[in-house]
């Protein structure tokens, strides 16, 4: 009951030894992960939080048999940790540095193309899947194994979701933060599909941001696809115009990457949409009829 | 835009626009101030072009667009005739090709005799582009001249902050008198803050929860006084420091933190708030909603603080109390 990871998943973590890598590195493993091992050039043949670090993601998936890996390397090297992992044949690559340059991500992007990779992120906040695996930096009690799929451009946004579900009783078979930037390996669209096609995931949360239009693509799918419930919201809804960088990407688009816009093409999809982040769980309540 | 004939008439005209609050699309609807001004030879334009280029997000890739109603607001062109902006895909590790940019070039009207050098100047920003890390790339207007010659004649650039680890040269260029004080002061302490016309502060963790915090201020009545995300990993140092920039706007009428524990732990959150509370004194209420990693020692720190912080319980909760406490 689950997509992408479970019990199964053989992490490998990609900056072991640094601060966030040992913090969460030590989360996971508290949490029932199975993590295997991790890389840190120069390292290799030491041993950290009982496990061993390599030199290299080839030789530790050799060692290992890792199947998915976590990145915890700083923004100017963690373009190359992607490339590193995916070159080595890592199925699931799950990137939470933020700030990376898009100009890396436009290579990356060319680079995993015609690979059997899936890259969640960059700048997010990785996938659980309750009780079961954690790959990234969700605090992990909130968590509660059962039916309702999330996926979410914004880390804390998802807490917010899957805290609401949790405290009504509704647990979650797989949540996915798909991450902020402009260039993700993972999109909403992605995402649904996975979450539509697991039979255990019994409705869909999907929470968006302003910017882009991979929310309206999704929607449009989802329309034509999708019978299980999905309840939406989209952050941003009274951020002011003209903060950001002028409108020359809405444009290369083809949306205005407004969250009125959104919100209308979530609405005409059938997708309850949420007015307030604070009603996603009841609105899930609802929908499943609890 | 000011076209004069006499030096007399350029300092006229260049003083009226010195130190006016100037409005466009790209500046939102409170303008900015006129600080500095671009001063370029009258030439005799055959016809005014636009060029520019930014990412497009679906593909990963860059696109090249030109349009033949240069010299206007491009916005304009893309809302009512977006026909006339034609897009060539940059390939990653290519660039803009030569027979991209042609096309182009004969798209929007450039005569054959100018074509060439049209294209070269297309190709010319299509690497200056890359090489730089920009995440836009405008020229506008880009000038075909009666005599055959191009020219670009206003430019703009935006850098990915992202990338300026990569050019240190670009440091210097940024002019602290353009940009509002306190989200220069907030950008010191790697705070992203965006100051608004409200009066409730916020405090989030995470750039959609800052965003959805924002919403439910206005959902219950309130206005929002800012954007601020202090990130994943905010430190002590960090979460007084914001603390010390919010309160420092004399609209802000009541505080909303808004924080849900994932790397940021609530009881690294409680230590930083009460130390800066300690510090700097509280002139006005403060609300406070944490969730997640280690919130029952952060919850402690609040209550043995000595301080009267009102604990909301979820986020609706905290702006409803927000919203009140403002009033």
């Amino acid at each position: 009951m689950s997509v992408l990871v479970n019990k199964n998943t053989r992490l490998l973590v990609q900056g072991y030894t640094g601060a966030q890598g040992t913090f969460h590195a030590t989360q996971s493993i508290n949490y029932g992960t199975t993590v295997v091992g991790g890389v840190t050039p120069g390292k290799g043949g030491s041993v950290h939080l009982e496990r061993p670090v390599f030199n290299t993601v080839a030789d530790c998936v050799k060692e290992t048999g890792a199947n998915a890996s976590v990145i915890f390397v700083p923004p100017p090297f963690a373009a190359d940790s992607i490339m590193e992992a995916a070159d080595a044949g890592v199925a699931l690559i799950v990137c939470i540095t933020e700030g990376i340059p898009v100009r890396d991500m436009i290579a990356v992007r060319q680079f995993l193309k015609g690979r059997n990779v899936r890259l969640i992120g960059p700048n997010c906040p990785g996938i659980i899947t309750p009780n079961e695996c954690r790959i990234g930096i969700m605090p992990g009690h909130i968590f509660k194994p059962g039916n309702v799929g999330v996926v979410s451009r914004s880390g804390t946004l998802t807490y917010e979701a899957v805290g609401q579900l949790s405290v009504l009783g509704i647990g979650q078979s797989t949540c996915i933060g798909i991450g902020g930037d402009p260039i993700i390996g993972t999109t909403h669209l992605d995402a649904i599909q996975l979450l539509n096609a697991d039979p255990d995931t019994h409705a869909i949360i999907m929470v968006g941001e302003i910017g882009g239009n991979n929310e309206e693509i999704a929607a449009a799918w989802i329309k034509d696809n999708v019978t299980k419930p999905v309840i939406g919201f989209i952050a941003g809804q009274t951020a002011p115009e003209g903060r950001r960088m002028g409108h020359a990407g809405a444009i290369a688009e083809g949306g205005s990457g407004k969250a009125s816009d959104k919100m209308a093409a979530m609405e005409a999809a059938g997708i309850t949409v949420c007015a307030s982040p604070a009603e996603i769980g009841q609105k899930v309540k609802e929908r499943l009829g609890l | 835009m000011k076209v004069v004939k006499t030096v007399e008439d350029a300092v006229t005209a260049a003083r009226k626009i010195l130190g006016m609050q100037l409005v466009t699309h790209q500046t939102g609807p409170q303008g900015q101030k006129v600080g500095r001004l671009l001063i370029e030879e009258a030439l005799p334009i055959e016809k005014e072009l636009y060029l520019g280029i930014t990412l497009d997000r679906a593909s990963g890739k860059n696109v090249f667009m030109a349009s033949s109603e240069g010299g206007m607001e491009i916005e304009e062109v893309a809302h009512h005739s977006p026909e006339k902006i034609l897009k060539e895909v940059i390939e990653p590790g290519i660039g803009l090709s030569a027979y991209q940019a042609r096309k182009l070039a004969f798209g929007i009207g450039v005569p054959a005799a100018s074509v060439n050098a049209a294209a070269k100047s297309m190709m010319a920003l299509a690497k200056a582009y890359d090489e730089i890390d920009c995440s836009l790339a405008e020229i506008n207007p880009f000038i075909l001249l009666k005599d055959g010659r191009v020219m670009a004649l206003d430019a703009k650039l935006n850098i990915d902050d992202n990338a300026m680890f990569r050019h240190p040269e670009f440091v210097d260029l940024r002019d602290l008198a353009e940009e509002d004080p306190l989200e220069v002061e907030a950008s010191k302490f790697s705070l992203n803050y965006i100051k608004l016309d409200g009066n409730i502060a916020c405090m989030v963790n995470g750039a959609g929860l800052a965003m959805g915090t924002m919403d439910i201020i206005k959902y219950a009545g309130g206005e929002p006084a800012n954007f601020l995300d202090v990130g994943g990993g905010a430190n002590e140092e960090q979460i007084k420091n914001a603390l010390r920039i919010l309160l420092s706007d004399s609209a802000v009428k009541a505080v909303f933190i808004n924080i849900f524990g994932g790397i940021l732990r609530c009881d690294v959150l409680a230590t930083g708030v009460v130390n800066a509370a300690r510090e700097l004194g509280i002139s006005v209420p403060i609300v406070i909603r944490m969730e997640g990693t280690n919130v029952a020692e952060g919850k402690k720190i609040l209550a043995e603080s000595g301080f009267n912080f009102a604990v909301a319980d979820g986020m609706k909760d905290g702006a409803e109390q927000a919203v009140k406490a403002a009033q």
